[in-house]
């Protein structure tokens, strides 16, 4: 089994959705994440605020410096994830492709540096 | 058979092979190329089956090999080995390691060139710089690609397998690209002789086995009608002495009516589907020069319009090109090829040399002919090329 990171790419200069429109986008994210459970494909799911509430720590001469915002000051912004685990990369990118009709957004799909327990 | 003779004809189904014994592309190759470096030493005369031994041989090198090392990917694959040591578990409806390696290498999360370059290298056996040569780009950038390829289905957990039924369609269009190009690669070398007879073959092999696996994919079934009407040709393409011989030229008696025949026989079943595409038009085209005495330009031209409109490319347009002068004279198709831009392919100026000297511009021909000579890598073509513009100078 080989764990990935299902990365949303969400695009913060975008007009903020309606409410109803979010609510039904969380309740078809919920359904996929729903659907990752039952298959036994689910490790971990959290959405992310967006870059206003972040902040980056970086280390230099043994000390660290804190600077608002987040590491680059892009339009597309991380804005939340899934971890998964499944046999192959074929099986991430089907769940990928739902996850990916199901917020709207891309989807970046990264393997995990080793696969946990071969 | 030579050394060089079973490498090119067996490596990619031995490196096909090894990699669903090993699970992995890189280990594969470096075990089958440790068995020819074996081959080298302990063949006077290569074996009645070369392929089978030099499978045996790698699979006990990749064995020792592993041993020695103890790395998770060594263990892995000595566990494969191990636990598997001839027969394949089955992935996809079809049981050939080669098809398997087909759709691993072109596998839509890599891109377009890597898929070829890939395909080309572990199936075809073809070296880089044929290949970088085959693309018209560098060969450092080829290089780079298969290694990122490589990589990448190994880290990405890219499987090795046919695509179950529901994922196949998508699956297909960059496969049918890749068989397009080796049979090509095949018809007309980068470099050395004309043909690698080889490859046409593996193509033809590869394409018949996919079209029995996706019979009702109508291109795919135009893919393998295409092929098989240009391979039905290949006897009369070169003349006694290795010259090329242009379809007009050519002794029609020498082509392979079986071939033919089952070709013909797949574009109607194709006509009968009626959702035309790219290859079963290139099929359709060559449908036409294959039937009768003498081609029928009027149906290839309206056949070329149907396909610039699927495909325009400059490729389409230049072979389109061809048609207009057969059916209207040099001087329309030398308009319709001016504005066409193809850096680095030799058959632009050929073309446009062959319509200059129609057309009575000696001097501009010649010089046409010199920068498709100077382009052309493949030495049949080059002397071709040479021969024309030197029966010009004679006349001029």
């Amino acid at each position: 089994m080989k764990q990935y990171l299902l990365a949303v790419q969400f695009d913060e200069s975008a007009p903020a959705p309606s409410a109803t429109e979010l609510q039904e986008q969380m309740a078809r994210t919920g359904k996929v994440t729903d659907e990752m459970r039952a298959a036994g494909s689910w490790v971990f799911v959290g959405g992310l605020l967006p870059s206003h509430a972040t902040t980056v720590i970086r280390p230099g001469n043994g000390t660290t410096t804190m600077t608002d915002g987040p590491f680059a000051e892009t339009k597309e912004q991380l804005g939340g994830f899934w971890v998964i685990r499944c046999d192959d990369l074929d099986q991430a990118l089907s769940w990928a492709e739902k996850c990916a009709l199901a917020c709207g957004c891309p989807i970046e799909v990264r393997p995990f540096e080793d696969a946990q327990g071969g | 058979m030579d050394l060089d003779s079973v490498f090119r004809a067996e490596y990619g189904r031995c490196v096909a092979t090894l990699t669903r014994m090993l699970g992995d592309i890189g280990l594969a190759e470096d075990a089958v190329q440790d068995a020819f470096a074996v081959a080298v030493h302990k063949w006077d005369e290569p074996p009645p089956n070369p392929g089978a031994w030099i499978v045996t041989t790698a699979r006990n090198r990749a064995i020792d090999r592993l041993r020695r090392e103890s790395t998770r990917e060594a263990r892995h694959a000595q566990a494969l080995l191990l636990h598997h040591p001839k027969e394949p578990e089955e992935g996809g409806p079809v049981r050939d390691d080669q098809l398997r390696m087909i759709f691993t290498c072109c596998h839509p999360a890599l891109s377009p060139l890597a898929q070829t370059a890939l395909t080309l290298r572990l199936l075809g056996g073809l070296e880089v710089a044929e290949i970088a040569r085959a693309y018209l780009v560098p060969e450092a950038t080829v290089a780079q690609r298969i290694v990122r390829a490589k990589k990448k289905i190994r880290d990405a957990g890219i499987p090795y397998r046919v695509p179950e039924a529901a994922e196949l369609p998508d699956r297909l269009t960059s496969v049918l690209t890749v068989l397009y190009l080796v049979f090509n690669e095949g018809y007309t070398s980068t470099s050395g002789e004309l043909l690698r007879t080889d490859l046409c073959l593996e193509a033809v092999r590869l394409a018949r086995a996919l079209a029995e696996l996706m019979p009702d994919e109508p291109e795919v079934i135009g893919l393998l009608a295409l092929l098989l009407l240009t391979e039905a040709r290949r006897p009369a393409r070169v003349g006694p002495s290795g010259e090329l011989v242009v379809l007009a030229e050519q002794d029609r008696s020498l082509w392979n009516r079986e071939l033919i025949a089952e070709g013909h026989e797949l574009v109607r079943r194709c006509l009968r589907r009626a959702q035309p595409g790219p290859y079963q038009l290139q099929a359709a085209i060559n449908a036409v020069h294959t039937d009768g005495p003498a081609t029928d330009w009027a149906q290839v031209l309206a056949l070329y319009d149907q396909l610039l409109q699927h495909t325009p490319t400059p490729i389409v347009a230049l072979n389109r090109a061809v048609a207009v002068a057969e059916l209207h004279g040099p001087a329309p198709a030398l308009a319709a090829i001016d504005e066409l831009d193809l850096p680095g392919y030799h058959l632009l100026p050929a073309t446009r040399a062959d319509l200059l000297a129609r057309l009575g511009r000696t001097a501009d021909a010649i010089a046409a002919y010199d920068e498709a000579i100077t382009l052309a890598t493949n030495d049949t073509e080059r002397t071709f090329l040479e021969t024309r513009r030197a029966r010009l100078e004679l006349e001029a």
